[in-house]
């Protein structure tokens, strides 16, 4: 088939388009690791977070896990993806959506005991909103602690 | 509408003012800033265009 | 070969200047009216969330600058691709007047974005998928207006600009699922999915007619550039000069 100059410049630039999109599709599954902004407590326990580095490491905060040292700033909690679980250690200012059943991400380093010496704690929300009337009302049909999927959820 | 108590508790946000008017701020502004460089930039498009008919006079376009 | 008027009639210069003149009184009251009841809705009459209270009502402001941001980039890869391969000049030009209005709403998206952050997540930045793929938004709208103004040739600055407006389209979709592909700090999409909003319908309103809104006045921005442009680039054609005599 004779190639007009327009069709010559459709299969130009239509290839460029698709030549950039594969390269990008590749690039983002070979860093797919590396572009991860935090580790599910799952990959914590399977070892796959950088030895002696600092992480983060996301996940929801367990009911009953909070527990506040007297005395001083320093709040021990656990995170969960609801198959493993990893211990935190934190003193600090937490921001206003920490609460027990929040999707929390913290960033520090494990130490020798597994427990993870956090310098900094964020709050993870998800994409629902709602009156609180409703959401009362929703507590009250269904399973009272239910925890909103948080973070890690949405990742396997 | 019944959640606000008053004008004054509307304008605290809950605590949030400090984050939620600035972003309204901003967005508003932002909105406004883009209207004035569209128009001024047709207005502008516009005069120099007429300047031009004046100058060729009788418009004689090369097309 | 009748279904191909359309578009030829959209590459004359004479009938887009006055499409666009028809349609954007309409674009621009529209969008005014959204704004306005939007803004209203979303600050006034929709109720507070459950957890985020009246700090979410930052939405109202930034997931219309997101789509705005967002939409305005693709439709101008869309038309510097016309423009390439069609040789269009009408379509370089609508791409070079999305622009302006593109970058500065992927500002107010990451500086509301910020806004929003501090309280709720507890920070103003974060290097996460979803932040970063956005930074580069603004950048690409940033380089694409920073490469047309490198050239004095008109024609020039079309085709390379067009080159860097299509290539910079494949991190559209990569912000858009970046919170899917990755572990991401920000949580999913409310409204932007083929699932049903994750909002009650009194928050949801005041939302998509700020959406509306924001088109409606991405689609005025873009009708008085283009008839700028369109005058800056027919300065010397017969119809132009015939249509200002008539007074237009």
């Amino acid at each position: 088939m004779a190639m007009t100059p327009r069709r010559k410049r459709l299969v130009l630039f239509g290839s460029v388009l698709l030549g950039v999109a594969i390269s990008a599709g590749i690039a983002t599954l070979a860093f797919r690791d590396n572009l991860q902004y935090f580790y599910n407590p799952s990959e914590v326990a399977a070892g796959k977070v950088p030895a002696g580095k600092r992480f983060r490491v996301g996940g929801m905060v367990p009911k009953g896990s909070i527990h506040r040292e007297t005395g001083s700033l320093t709040v021990n909690f656990e995170v969960t993806d609801f198959e493993h679980t990893v211990k935190i250690s934190y003193s600090g200012v937490l921001p206003d959506l920490f609460r027990e059943g929040q999707g929390i991400i913290a960033h520090g380093k494990l130490d020798n005991q597994g427990v993870f010496v956090a310098d900094e704690v964020l709050a993870k929300h998800d994409e629902k909103y709602m009156p609180p009337e409703v959401r009362d009302s929703l507590k009250k049909t269904h399973t009272p602690d239910a925890p909103a999927p948080a973070a890690g959820a949405n990742q396997s | 509408m019944n959640q606000w108590a008053s004008f004054g508790e509307w304008l605290a946000m809950g605590g949030y003012a400090a984050y939620v008017w600035p972003s309204i701020g901003l967005a508003i502004g932002t909105l406004l800033l883009n209207m004035v460089m569209a128009r001024r930039r047709h207005a502008q498009a516009l005069q120099r265009a007429l300047r031009r008919l004046a100058v060729d006079g009788n418009g004689n376009g090369e097309a | 070969m009748a279904t191909w008027t359309w578009f030829h009639k959209l590459g004359s210069p004479p009938h887009v200047y006055r499409i666009a003149g028809r349609f954007a009184p309409w674009f621009g009251w529209g969008a005014l009216l959204c704004i306005v009841y939007g803004l209203f809705g979303g600050l006034v009459l929709a109720p507070p969330d459950y957890q985020q209270k009246d700090a979410f009502r930052i939405i109202y402001v930034h997931a219309p600058a997101a789509w705005l941001s967002l939409s305005c980039y693709t439709a101008m890869a869309v038309a510097a691709f016309v423009g390439l391969v069609w040789r269009m000049k009408i379509a370089h030009a609508a791409a070079a007047a999305l622009a302006p209005v593109g970058a500065s709403f992927a500002f107010v998206c990451l500086a509301t974005g910020s806004l929003w952050g501090r309280p709720m997540w507890g920070t103003w930045w974060e290097w996460d998928a979803r932040l970063t793929s956005q930074l580069i938004l603004l950048f690409l709208y940033l380089g694409y207006m920073a490469l047309r103004s490198a050239h004095d040739d008109l024609q020039r600055a079309d085709r390379s600009s067009a080159v860097l407006a299509i290539v910079g389209v494949v991190n559209v979709p990569i912000i858009h699922y970046s919170v899917y592909w990755w572990n991401s700090l920000h949580q999913g999409a409310t409204v932007m999915k083929a699932d049903r909003p994750s909002m009650p319908t009194e928050m949801l309103v005041p939302l998509l007619v700020m959406f509306l809104g924001f088109t409606l006045f991405q689609l005025w921005v873009l009708c008085t550039r283009l008839r700028a442009e369109i005058l800056d680039r027919e300065r010397n054609a017969r119809w132009l000069q015939e249509q200002l005599r008539e007074g237009a």
